[in-house]
């Protein structure tokens, strides 16, 4: 597709606090571009459609590859890395850009998801060792194991998958798919399942597992293809088990 | 004594070790980054990590290792503290394995090892093609856990602006602002470590990310620490050049049995092989970056005419790449459109890592007692030239040396910084107040974000692969105008809210202050020497040169002063890849 200039349409918000309003930008186009170039050049002339001159668009980005999970953002309606979205593959114009819905905004595109961080805290996202201390050699580890908890553990903590669950919002105590997937990993790990049952515990109960609805949206979101579902799967067997023989060893 | 307490600026791998390290001890930690420490720079190694497990029966060894490191380095390095890594690395990544790090496994569940640049036997730990991240989110797990502990606290989304120094010059906290509300405040600690990062934004365009402006480091340096061999920055061979960044194809798909080449005479040319038989396709960066450099730039046979030529993986299996660089495939596919799998990827060399930086002493404190720094920011283990995969290793080392060395200076202070006088954490306030109100009201005609690109395209064009001295005298003259510029610039976004232009502006700033120390260290160093290469002086000088370089601040730019090097366990021994690198003895 052709085109001279890049059509964008940004919700836009200047504080916490105020509210949301749209504005519209024409940058000029050039190949092999994608949504964080645009906006940077945007920021090197920030006019809008009207000519006027604004502030230039705050986003949140590292990487630029698709590895930081920094910059999440609605793209035309779907959550998703604005460093990997290519303009050249995007047809619909204007592009609109939104924040994430289910996280506070803080400005423009950049919005707070701490509460992702908080809930790797509440499933002891962690191999709990002794300590960093030198004690030779780690536990040996089935290779074909390996390559699918590896698969896992790619997870960027981004929140598409978050922002695209029907069941998880700001309100809803529901903890989500990404922290449900961190348990699968960490109880894979040989020393990460001596703690095992801890895990379980946190994601039994209210907003836990039995709160997913199985829409399956999350893991078409992830933008690192992990098989949410398929952890979530695993880990309702897991939970149940667990929770038969809880209450038979009671 | 009050409750122990110290700052760490940055969570990237060596923060959040020496983090980790200082927790362990008892010792409170705040936690300063720019974003979540998830997501620091960190994440975007690729390749691996080095440490002479000798697991492939090659007879690897600490020593050998150690040997390569120097070498590859062209003995710029002060041998102890690279050697003393070198042996603590097999230690330091069996912990991290127990941490829970995904690591690549052999077919009895150890840990698998591949080939990197630079070296004879495989030696480089890896998980796919994502090892920064694994070994990130490890570091991060574990530094979550003494979060829950109570041991750390972290101030994400907050940018370090300087160090808060005592009239005893002894650094007592630091003044930071938080890019949310933008609110100024002065931090009190013991002790300080910045572990910051790398700088790659000084040339506009590189493969870091666009986070690492090494701005920390510059306004340290401003504030009277020195910055050390500035001028021996990495320039990757392969990388896929971008308008917004030049995305990395790791080295390790040279490891794996990747080749370089362009069209001569209508055929496929493997220069590389060709011209280095004993190292072929893994010849350390600056030698690729140079060689590819000559193709494009000298003899002009570039891809279609262009500054590019391939790297190749299209006769491995399929399977076997997405197992072993799955991660690297998928950004070339994703960012570039063609499956490397089927058909040659095209690269051009890019900026890539900063062997020097923050000038510290072997435990990592600075000049100014009660200041250390580790990681990309410091300039200690890799010399002129650093060897793939030996970064993430520095970075994670330099935190055990870093944290426990902090935990032992604060063990001797004999005021805690609650004690200090308040005087000084109000003086350096005002100063980043002033400052800050300074550059709000900016309404000049420049924009903040073209001055950049404007230096970062004179820096690429003279400060890289090859550099000339009238070429390097003009670009300090036009980096002494931009600096001129700078005051002229329109901030265009005065809010106090979120506002990334008034952050951008500060770092613009040291950034420039950085370009400049770069720049002229390079034109002093009349010599060749890894990866600073000049035709005129196209031999190493150890007579005159094998020393360390440290640049100071001051008002009318820096000062330079060198210093010796500690030669004591490796005599220096000309560098070449044409042939075997040959053995130093192990004495
Ligand atoms: C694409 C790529 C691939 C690489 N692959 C490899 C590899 O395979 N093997 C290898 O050994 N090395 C590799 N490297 C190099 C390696 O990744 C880095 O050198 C290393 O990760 C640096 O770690 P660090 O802890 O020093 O800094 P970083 O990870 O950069 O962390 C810096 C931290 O400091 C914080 N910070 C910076 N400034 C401030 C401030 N002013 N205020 C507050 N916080 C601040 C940031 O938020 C961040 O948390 C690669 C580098 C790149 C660019
Ligand atoms: S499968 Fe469960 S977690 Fe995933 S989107 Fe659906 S309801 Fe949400
Ligand atoms: S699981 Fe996927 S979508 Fe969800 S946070 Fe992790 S990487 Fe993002
Ligand atoms: S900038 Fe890191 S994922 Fe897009």
């Amino acid at each position: 597709m052709s085109r001279e200039f890049i059509h964008l349409k940004v919700k836009r918000q200047d504080t916490a606090e105020t509210s949301a309003y749209w504005e519209e930008f024409k940058i000029p186009y050039k190949p092999n571009m994608n949504v964080v170039s645009v906006l940077m050049e945007l920021r090197k002339n920030p006019v809008n459609v009207e000519g006027r001159k604004t502030n230039p668009v705050v986003w949140e980005c590292n990487c630029l590859e698709e590895v930081c999970g920094a910059c999440s953002m609605r793209i035309n309606g779907m959550p998703r890395q604005a460093c990997s979205a290519l303009i050249d593959k995007i047809e619909k114009s204007p592009i609109v850009l939104e924040p994430l819905h289910k996280f506070p905004v803080i400005r423009d595109l950049k919005v707070d998801r701490q509460v992702m961080f908080d809930y790797l805290r509440k499933i002891t996202g962690w191999v709990n060792i002794d300590g960093s201390w030198e004690l030779g050699r780690g536990p040996r580890f089935p290779e074909k194991d390996r390559q699918w908890a590896y698969q896992l553990s790619r997870c960027m903590t981004c929140g598409c998958c978050l922002e695209s669950c029907p069941n998880y919002s700001e309100r809803s105590p529901f903890i989500g798919p990404q922290a449900i997937n961190q348990v699968r990993l960490f109880n894979a790990h040989p020393i990460g399942q001596m703690d095992r049952e801890k895990r379980l515990d946190a994601i039994m109960g209210v907003g836990g597992i039995t709160d997913c609805g199985n829409a399956q949206n999350c893991a078409r979101a992830c933008p690192k293809e992990i098989p949410l579902t398929v952890s979530i799967a695993d880990l309702n067997k897991d939970t149940t088990l667990y929770g038969m023989k809880r209450w038979l060893y009671k | 004594m009050a409750e122990k307490r110290i700052i760490v600026v940055g969570g990237g791998l060596s923060g959040l070790m020496a983090t980790m390290k200082a927790a362990e001890k008892g010792v409170k930690v705040d936690l300063f980054s720019l974003c979540p420490v998830k997501r620091s720079h960190s994440v975007c190694a690729q390749g691996g990590i080095n440490a002479a497990l000798d697991t492939k029966g090659d007879n690897d060894s600490t020593w050998e290792h150690f040997d390569d490191t120097i070498y590859g380095g062209d003995f710029l390095a002060n041998q102890t503290p690279v050697k003393e890594m070198c042996d603590k690395a097999p230690g330091l990544i069996y912990t991290m394995d127990r941490m829970g790090v995904m690591f690549s496994r052999t077919p009895e569940g150890l840990l698998d090892l591949r080939l990197f640049g630079g070296v004879k036997y495989p030696r480089t730990a890896f998980a796919g093609a994502t090892t920064g991240q694994q070994l990130l989110y490890a570091c991060d797990e574990q530094v979550r856990k003494w979060e829950d502990a109570g041991m750390v606290k972290k101030y994400e989304e907050w940018e370090f602006l300087s160090a808060v120094i005592d009239d005893d010059g002894v650094c007592r906290g630091i003044v930071a602002q938080d890019l949310a509300t933008m609110e100024i405040s002065t931090f009190a600690a013991d002790a300080v470590l910045l572990a910051t990062g790398g700088a790659g934004m000084i040339y506009g365009r590189s493969t870091n990310s666009i986070i690492n402006t090494g701005s920390a480091a510059g306004a340290v340096y401003q504030q009277g620490v020195s910055y050390a061999n500035g001028e021996f920055v990495q320039i990757h061979p392969t990388a896929m050049p971008g308008d917004d960044k030049n995305r990395l194809m790791s080295e390790s798909a040279r490891g794996e049995g990747g080749r370089v080449w362009t069209y001569k005479d209508g055929k496929p040319w493997y220069f590389l092989e060709e011209w280095y038989p004993a190292y072929g396709n893994l010849v350390p960066r600056d030698i690729a970056a140079r060689a590819i450099f000559k193709v494009c730039v000298e003899m002009g046979l570039g891809i279609d005419g262009e500054n590019k030529v391939y790297l190749d993986l299209s006769h491995k299996d399929s399977d076997f790449l997405n197992i072993r660089l799955g991660g690297i495939m998928e950004i070339y596919e994703k960012f570039h459109g063609d499956d490397p799998r089927k058909v040659p990827m095209k690269i051009f060399p890019s900026v890539h890592y900063f062997m020097g930086g923050i000038h510290v002493d072997y435990k990592h404190q600075t000049a100014v007692p009660g200041l250390f720094a580790s990681g990309e920011c410091d300039y200690m283990y890799h010399g002129a030239n650093r060897l793939g995969a030996n970064s993430l290793l520095s970075a994670l080392y330099s935190g055990t040396v870093s944290g426990p060395a902090i935990v032992e200076y604060i063990n001797g202070l004999d005021k805690s910084a609650k004690e200090v006088d308040k005087k000084h954490f109000e003086q350096e306030l005002k100063r980043q107040q002033e400052w800050n109100d300074k550059i709000i009201k900016m309404d000049g005609s420049e924009n903040p974000y073209k001055l950049h690109q404007e230096m970062g395209d004179i820096m690429t064009e003279n400060v890289t692969v090859v550099r000339y001295n009238d070429k390097l005298q003009q670009t300090d003259e036009k980096l002494q105008e931009l600096q001129e510029r700078w005051h002229n610039i329109n901030i265009q976004d005065a809010s106090a809210w979120g506002n990334q232009g008034l952050m951008f502006t500060k770092q613009l700033w040291n950034m420039m202050q950085l370009a400049r120390v770069i720049t002229i260290g390079a034109l002093n160093r009349d010599e060749s020497r890894g990866a600073h290469y000049k035709p005129d002086f196209p031999n190493r000088n150890d007579d005159e040169w094998m020393k360390t370089t440290k640049a100071k601040y001051t008002p009318d730019g820096p000062v330079f002063e060198y210093e010796e090097i500690d030669n004591q366990w490796i005599k220096p021994r000309p560098r070449k890849y044409d042939v075997d690198k040959g053995a130093s003895k192990n004495e």
